[in-house]
């Protein structure tokens, strides 16, 4: 499966005291391809526009100019229903910052996925993720006593507990110590092996390893490295 | 593990303390709501029930006795009193135009002194013309009234086999009438030879505030039905030109005054539920504004899952419904068994006819009531959900980082 940025722009209004609103281009023109097997990876600085162009990508932030084409359909031209349904099904996302539903314990806010669209969860599969990611223990605990790092590897459980073909990660190993950093990247890269399209951004040195593209994010314009 | 989880429910009891506030207004919402209608539609029946047992159009009274407030002290406030004409003016009333039908009516006031067993009003009513009290003396007894025999209200202390003594005679309660919110309820009723007897026996024991009546000569007043193609007015009229001494009066003007308190406190109620409402919906809104933005990010969180924008409100409006669901039944509940059991209190203490509706009236306004609950609760909930799927996903999942 191929999902395509095609010349995808998103530009921003800002206040400005001086000159009032004006506009502000967050991703220039860009091209990018994420196919089924490869692991993609985007770095910058703070502020370049990395989350902004995933969440393009993503079906969660609807491009100024430009499409988003999942086998040449435009994901932007779907109903706000079965876009959603595609997010749901199609795309694995672990967004940026803290992410937990507080109401519901680890295991479930893995298996959210399954409950939205009141299907029957896979929960074997949840608990294997709970054991690669290494908080199995903590199946039955509520969010609010995870430490920040447990909280981010319950979000990437949640993200690809459906076995989703695309996978988007916006700094997946922000809280994580070295050990787990390393172990996350793997994880993702065997995502990748299995065949799905996974598209991390970070911050993280030495994870050009783990890499098939390598790209960079300079004020809005995507270069590959 | 189960295989489903209802969101909004975990949602409610991961914040039990903001849950029970929730719940805790829409508990006073609905109580306010049932207390205040049932109150007020009580009235309403009590009024109506006291109209149909005046089932006249017009009272004819002897002048002297008349002024409409005695009149009224005696009808409706229970006070007891009597006043007797000449029956004589009686049939220069039966003469005049358009009367449908008229039926006499006899009263009399028992002392409270040892000739007799309680202090109450007696209304004899003429057993071959009566339209207005007999209609009613049916629904509790079949039979016909035999001499000294008595049908007592709903609120007397006797009971139907009992013997009461009135001026030293003795009569036999035959029936006890339904309960009608009014001074009915406190009235003794009998038929023309009976009351007549008893008449008698007062004059007999010198115990009447008149010495020198013949009570086969006198009655207390006429009741008149006017017939068709006649107004109220003209029939009213009429008798007051021609006939002396006499006074016709229109029963409705009579309760005027009671349809008039009874309308200040149902604005007065109208208006305390309609202040208690705007203001519990101002917080009711205010709450579920505030806890849906607390949960901002959880709600763009659930997005990112794949929840729509419809899937989200539906959450929202879920907890929403749940909660006015929740306090609507308690709160009518609450208010049925708090109501019910102190009526006859609230009764003394309104001193107007109050009568409860039926079982089914008082159903439909407690089910009206919680429904209302719940409505009003998704509405408040509904411009917190409006304003939630309205703001981009995105821009919620960058706030918080
Ligand atoms: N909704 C928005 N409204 C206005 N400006 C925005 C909005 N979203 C992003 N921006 C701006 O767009 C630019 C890119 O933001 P973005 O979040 O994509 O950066 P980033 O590369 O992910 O940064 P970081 O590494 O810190 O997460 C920033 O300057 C940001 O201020
Ligand atoms: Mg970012």
């Amino acid at each position: 499966m191929i999902l395509r940025a095609e010349k995808t722009v998103k530009e921003f209004m800002r206040e400005n005291r001086q000159a009032g609103t004006n506009c502000f281009c967050a991703v220039q023109e860009t091209d990018l391809t994420l196919e089924s097997g490869t692991l993609t990876v985007v770095t910058g600085r703070s502020g370049s526009g990395k989350s902004t162009l995933l969440n393009m990508l993503c079906g969660l932030s609807q491009p100024t100019r430009g499409r988003v084409l999942l086998e040449d359909a435009d994901i932007y031209a779907l109903s706000d229903a079965a876009l959603s349904r595609l997010r749901n099904e199609k795309f694995g996302v672990i967004p940026q910052g803290q992410t937990a539903l507080h109401s519901l314990t680890v295991i479930e806010n893995a298996l959210l996925p399954f409950y939205l669209y009141h299907e029957s969860p896979d929960i074997s599969y949840a608990e294997e993720l709970l054991e690669m990611l290494g908080i199995a223990a903590l199946r039955n605990v509520k969010p609010a006593e995870l430490s920040g790092g447990e909280l981010r590897r319950m979000s990437i459980a949640r993200a690809l507990v459906r076995k989703p073909p695309f996978i988007f990660a916006d700094e997946p190993t922000g809280d994580l110590d070295d050990e787990n950093t390393q172990a996350v990247f793997r994880f993702l890269r065997e995502a990748a092996d299995r065949g799905a399209a996974a598209m991390v951004v970070t911050h993280e040195q030495g994870i050009e390893k783990y890499a098939d593209r390598l790209f960079r994010m300079d004020a809005g314009v995507l270069h590959e490295a | 593990m189960k295989q489903q989880i209802n969101l909004p429910l975990k949602n409610l009891k991961g914040k039990p303390v903001r849950s029970a506030m929730l719940l805790l207004l829409t508990v006073l919402l609905s109580f306010v709501i049932l207390a205040g209608s049932l109150t007020v539609s009580s009235l309403r029946t009590g009024l109506s029930s006291l109209q149909s047992r005046l089932g006249a159009d017009i009272m004819v009274v002897p002048y002297e006795a008349t002024t409409k407030s005695s009149l009224e002290n005696i009808v409706l406030q229970g006070n007891t009193g009597y006043f007797y004409m000449d029956s004589k003016r009686c049939e220069k009333i039966l003469n005049c135009e358009g009367i449908g039908q008229a039926s006499t009516q006899f009263f009399l006031a028992t002392a409270s002194s040892g000739c007799c067993s309680l202090p109450v009003q007696i209304i004899g009513f003429d057993p071959a013309t009566d339209f207005t009290v007999q209609p009613w003396i049916r629904r509790s007894y079949g039979e016909a009234l035999q001499k000294y025999d008595i049908v007592v209200g709903h609120d007397l202390n006797a009971f139907v086999g009992d013997t009461l003594k009135f001026y030293g005679t003795e009569c036999r309660v035959a029936a006890k009438l339904d309960q009608t919110g009014t001074s009915f309820d406190t009235t003794v009723f009998t038929n023309a030879e009976t009351i007549k007897a008893l008449i008698r026996s007062s004059l007999d024991l010198n115990m009447n505030d008149f010495q020198n009546i013949d009570p086969e000569k006198v009655v207390s007043c006429v009741l008149i039905n006017v017939a068709d193609g006649y107004s109220v007015e003209e029939v009213m009229n009429d008798i007051n030109i021609h006939v002396k001494k006499v006074k016709a009066v229109r029963t409705k003007e009579m309760i005027s005054g009671i349809s008039e308190s009874l309308r200040g406190i149902s604005d007065i109620t109208g208006l305390l539920i309609g202040g208690i409402w705007l203001f519990g919906l101002l917080i009711l809104f205010l709450m579920f504004t505030m806890s849906v933005n607390e949960r901002k990010k959880e709600f763009a969180v659930l997005r990112v899952m794949g929840a729509s924008r419809r899937m989200l409100s539906a959450v929202v409006m879920k907890e929403a419904l749940l909660i006015g669901l929740a306090g609507g039944l308690t709160g009518t509940e609450l208010g049925l068994l708090t109501l019910l059991p102190f009526h006859s209190l609230l009764e003394s203490q309104l001193e107007l006819p109050f009568l409860l509706p039926d079982a089914l009236h008082i159903i439909l306004i407690a089910a009206a009531g919680a429904a209302i609950t719940v409505g009003v609760s998704a509405l408040a909930a509904s411009a917190a959900a409006y304003r939630l799927i309205r703001t981009d996903t995105a821009l919620i999942l960058r706030g918080e980082n």
